[in-house]
Formats: structure tokens, C-alpha cells, sequence
């Protein structure tokens, strides 16, 4: 054995270890710095205030309470529309047109929706939707956090199902199951962890876009259920108050924020709960 | 001898269905060849299975034997670039025809595959999924015939207390019987192993052989298996095929006695393979 070379290569190792723990470090310690300056400034501004009053105009109190169900309406109005449109396109190039060239074509697509700047996406409903409608509107904005979920869901719904086994597809076969009822009963039960992950991501991901609400939804001061008029939303709101020059406005952003970071950190604990649990079984 | 019995019998469809009842041959395969690809992997094969009979199929490994199973039930229609052509009756309909609905033709002739394959879902339901496919039964019948099926599949006394559990959570063996019950759950007319036991220890193979050998008062069997011993305990015929052709082909005994062809005489002696 050539010690010479061992004790290089060991401490070559070494070196690497060490580079590669403080990369790791310095990243976590952004992360820490982030959560603990939102926790510091946010929860001062926490109280019931802040979930049962609208938000105020300059200079009275109130709080984020219409933010807040604006941003679950709109929320639930892009995975409403989404998710059947993203887990039936993902079900089609996973299995109807596996070895079509034309779902090559649509995964190449969809990789770009994916990662398409989500302001390109709220200008483009801004210019279909919100201009031939003639006004701002939740509608909008939920259809403007759909197309940011359609690629999501494809694309988990397409992966989860590739990884189903053919032998259980061939299963569902030999006995004679039409092609649907496999899918159904067997493709999808078996990605079901995997495809509901995917979802939490893609909430996730949408709870937290301002720039395709700022086009769509826009936003507003009062209480409003009305999906045809603009509605307000947790991220719009932070933005708008913690561009302004009023304390309290700013006071109320950094709580909004705080609000918005738990929520997302949750569902990305729920979804990797979820996706635990199905890759163990 | 199934040609004669084609020839004679009348064109009216209920004729040649009673006909066919007492018909010998169950499937016949005329002039069978099969690409994958450009590759031809059977190269004209001729055989039939006899109706209530279990064939048993042997050959080295890559011969072609899985191949031959999957063209009995379409199974290869999954994938593209994989093609079929000459001439598979079943009960004298030509199953090769683009006109065969492929979920009946499945549902008449069942498959079990090597590894187990359960659904992701109870044991109840995995053999409920069959029946419940063909048929509109009240929730007491259905219990009933998955009762009859894991009885049949001698697995009913061992699951009889835990239905709703996964049948996942089942023994490799038992979830191979499992997969037996589901697929003559759903009544087939023929049943295709393709080493069913290849994955199993030796009490859970006896079992499913002693299985094989009850089925076979209602089902035409076909079976898959590089386990001499095993080809000669279950099987009335066996077919020899090497290099994707059928070398020979005949009773079981006759066979494993007095081979006709040199080649099969070395792999049933162990010489190759
Ligand atoms: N999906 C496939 N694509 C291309 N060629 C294949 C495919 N499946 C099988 N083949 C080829 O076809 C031939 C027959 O394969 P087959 O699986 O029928 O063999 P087998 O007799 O069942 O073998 P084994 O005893 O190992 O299961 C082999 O040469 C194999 O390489
Ligand atoms: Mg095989």
C-alpha cells in the first residue's frame, strides 16, 4: 500500500469535507437570518387585529384580514383550476402518449412554463383577461396562479406515474381492466403520495406570488368575497404597505410576511411528511 | 386435428360456440412469428393447448417463452414496435385480429407474472377489482366469490381475519396466491403462469403447483418454467422451444422419457441451458 498516497488523498478529503460544511453553513445562516428578522420585526405586529380587520388607510389601525382570506380565495381558485388540467395532462404523457413524440414536445413546454418568470405570466392574463373584461378581477388572478400551477402538477403527476411499475399496469391488464380503470385504480393509487405532493408544492408555490396578482386581482382596501372584482392578497398587500412610508402600513408587511412564510413552511413540511410516508411503503 | 374440427363444424354462431365447447384445442397457434423491433424472437411457431389441460413451456433462457405467453393474451399490445403475425384461435376466433376487443380477450385468458403483483390496495379489493369489472353484483355476492377464490387459491384460512389490510403487507408466497385468486376471481377460460414459482421458497411452490394441478378441471393452463421436476409434476404437455423456435412439442410423459430431438434430450438432462 502507497501511505504517501492514502495520507494525500485523506487529507484532500478533509479538505473538501471542511469546504463543503461551511458552504452549508453560510447558506443556513442566511436562512436563520431571514426567519429570525421576520420573526423579530413580524411578531411584534401579530395580534387579533391583524385576522379580523381590513387593512387600514394611512394612518389608523387594522388589520390584514381581507389579505388574508383574499389569498386563500385566490389560492383555492388556482389549484381548483389547475390541478385537473395539470394531473390530467401529467396522466396523459405518463401513460396515453408515453412513446408519443408529442408528449416529448409537451415536457420540453411545460419545462419552461415551469420556470417562466411568473410577471410574463401575470402581463399575458393581464392582456387576455383582464383587458377584453375590462376591469381587475379575482377571477384574473386565480387564472394567473393556475398556469403557474398546471406546470407543477404536470409535471409531479408525470413523474409519479412513470414510477409506477409497467408490471402493475400489465396486472391491471391481464384481468382485463380497460385502460382508464388501471389508470385509476392502480396508477393512481400508487403515485397518490406523490401527486398529492406535488400539489402542496404547487399552493405553496402560489401563495406567495405578488407579480402575477399585481396584474390581475390587483388588490383592495375592503372586505370583498365578489370574484368579479379585484380582490386583495397576503403578498400584493406586503408589497404595497412595505413600500410605504407609513410605520404602521410597515409594521403590518412584516406581519403579513411572517404570515405568509409559516404558511409556505408548513405546507412544504405537510408535502414532505406526505412524501415520506408514501416512499416507505 | 383442431383443423378438422374448424372444417366440420357449421358457420351459425351458436353451433360453433357448442361446437367448440367439446372442441380439444383450446388455443391454436399456427405460423406465430414476433418482432420486437426488427428482431424476430419467434420464428414461426405451431402449436395447440389442449382444452382442461395444463402445457407446460421449457427452453433456455432468451428462447422465447415469456414472448409466446404474451402473444396469447395480447399482453405485447402495450408497447410499440411490438408486432405479431400467423394465426392465434381462440376457441376459432383469430385473437391476432385488429377487430379483438383486447379487455375481453384479457379477461378470458388471465395472466400470473413472476414477481407478484398486488394492487396498492386491500386484499378484499384486489380480487373485488376483477369481478367487479365484467359484472354489476350486490356487495354479499361479491363477498362470496372472493371468499371462493381464496379458497381455490388455498390462501382463504391465512387472510380469512385481515381483508381490509394492504395486499402488499402479504409474503411473497402468499401474494402470489393472492394474484392467483384475482385472476381466476374474475373467471378466465385459460390461465397463463409464467414462472409462478420462481420467486418462491419450496412450500409455497408445492402449494401453488398442487394449485396448477386442481385448476385445471376448469381452466386450459399454460405454464412457464425452467424447473424440470416442476414441468414434469404439473404438466399433460410440454413444448420445447430454443432460439425462438419450437424444437418439440408433446406429452409430458413421452417427453421427460424419450426425448425426440437431441437438444431437448440435453436440456431436460441438464446438459445445457
Ligand atoms: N422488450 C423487449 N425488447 C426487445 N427484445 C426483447 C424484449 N423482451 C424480450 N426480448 C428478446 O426476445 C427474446 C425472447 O425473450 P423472452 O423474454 O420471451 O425469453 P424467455 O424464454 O421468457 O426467457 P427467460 O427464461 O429468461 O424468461 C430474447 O432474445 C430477448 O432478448
Ligand atoms: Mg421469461
Amino acid at each position: 500500500m502507497n501511505a504517501a498516497l492514502y495520507h494525500r488523498r485523506r487529507r484532500r478529503s478533509r479538505i473538501v469535507m471542511v469546504l463543503s460544511v461551511a458552504a452549508t453553513a453560510f447558506g443556513a445562516l442566511w436562512l436563520v437570518l431571514i426567519l429570525g428578522t421576520l420573526v423579530w420585526n413580524g411578531a411584534a405586529g401579530l395580534s387579533l387585529a391583524v385576522f379580523a380587520e381590513n387593512t387600514p388607510p394611512p394612518g389608523s389601525a387594522g388589520g390584514l384580514a381581507n389579505a388574508i382570506v383574499g389569498s386563500v380565495i385566490l389560492t383555492i381558485f388556482g389549484i381548483v383550476i389547475g390541478t385537473p388540467i395539470g394531473i390530467l395532462a401529467g396522466t396523459w404523457m405518463a401513460e396515453y402518449g408515453r412513446y408519443s413524440p408529442l408528449s416529448t414536445v409537451i415536457r420540453f413546454v411545460n419545462d419552461i412554463l415551469l420556470s417562466a418568470p411568473s410577471i410574463v405570466i401575470g402581463l399575458f392574463v393581464y392582456e387576455i383577461l383582464v383587458v377584453s373584461m375590462g376591469h381587475f378581477s379575482a377571477w384574473a388572478g386565480g387564472a394567473a396562479l393556475a398556469m403557474l400551477v398546471i406546470p407543477v402538477v404536470v409535471r409531479t403527476t408525470e413523474d409519479m406515474l412513470l414510477l409506477v411499475p409497467n408490471t402493475l399496469r400489465e396486472a391491471g391488464a391481464a384481468i382485463g381492466a380497460p385502460r382508464w380503470k388501471i389508470i385509476a385504480s392502480v396508477g393512481y393509487r400508487a403515485a397518490r403520495s406523490g401527486i398529492l405532493t406535488g400539489i402542496l408544492l404547487a399552493v405553496a408555490r402560489i401563495t406567495g406570488e405578488t407579480a402575477p396578482l399585481l396584474f390581475t386581482a390587483l388588490n383592495n382596501q375592503f372586505w370583498s368575497l365578489d370574484p368579479n372584482q379585484p380582490m386583495a392578497s397576503l403578498p400584493v398587500t406586503i408589497f404595497q404597505f412595505a413600500l410605504s412610508p407609513y410605520a404602521d402600513w410597515q409594521q403590518l408587511a412584516w406581519t403579513g410576511a411572517l404570515i405568509v412564510t409559516f404558511a409556505v413552511l408548513t405546507l412544504n413540511i405537510v408535502a414532505r411528511v406526505l412524501s415520506n410516508l408514501g416512499g416507505s411503503k | 386435428m383442431s383443423e378438422a374440427a374448424i372444417a366440420t363444424i357449421t358457420p351459425t354462431p351458436a353451433v360453433a360456440a357448442r361446437s367448440f365447447e367439446a372442441a380439444k384445442d383450446k388455443v391454436s397457434v399456427r405460423d406465430l412469428r414476433f418482432y420486437y423491433g426488427d428482431t424476430l424472437a419467434l420464428k414461426g411457431i405451431t402449436l395447440a393447448l389442449e382444452t382442461r389441460k395444463v402445457t407446460a413451456f421449457i427452453g433456455p433462457s432468451g428462447c422465447g417463452k415469456s414472448t409466446l405467453l404474451r402473444v396469447l393474451n395480447r399482453m405485447y399490445d402495450l408497447y410499440p414496435n411490438q408486432r405479431a403475425e400467423g394465426e392465434v384461435m381462440l376457441d376459432g376466433e383469430n385473437i391476432l385480429s385488429p377487430r379483438q376487443d383486447l379487455n375481453l380477450l384479457r379477461a378470458r385468458v388471465g395472466m400470473v407474472f413472476q414477481k407478484p403483483t398486488p394492487f396498492p390496495m386491500s386484499i378484499f379489493d384486489n380480487i373485488a377489482f376483477g369481478i367487479q369489472l365484467y359484472e354489476r353484483l350486490p356487495r354479499s355476492e361479491i363477498a362470496d366469490r372472493v371468499e371462493a377464490a381464496l379458497t381455490r387459491a388455498a390462501l382463504w384460512s391465512e387472510v380469512k381475519d385481515k381483508l381490509r389490510a394492504s395486499g402488499l403487507s402479504l409474503s411473497g408466497g402468499q401474494q402470489q396466491r393472492l394474484c392467483i385468486a384475482r385472476t381466476i376471481a374474475a373467471r378466465p377460460e385459460v390461465v397463463l403462469f409464467d414462472e409462478p414459482c420462481s420467486a418462491l421458497d419450496p412450500i409455497s411452490t408445492s402449494k401453488i403447483e398442487e394449485l396448477i394441478d386442481e385448476l385445471k378441471s376448469d381452466y386450459t393452463i399454460a405454464i412457464v418454467t425452467h424447473n424440470m421436476q416442476q414441468a414434469a409434476r404439473v404438466s399433460d404437455y410440454t413444448a420445447f422451444m430454443y432460439l425462438g423456435e419450437l424444437v418439440e412439442f408433446g406429452e409430458t410423459a413421452k417427453m421427460f422419457m424419450a426425448p425426440a430431438d437431441k437438444r431437448t434430450q440435453d436440456y431436460i438432462t441438464g446438459r445445457f441451458g
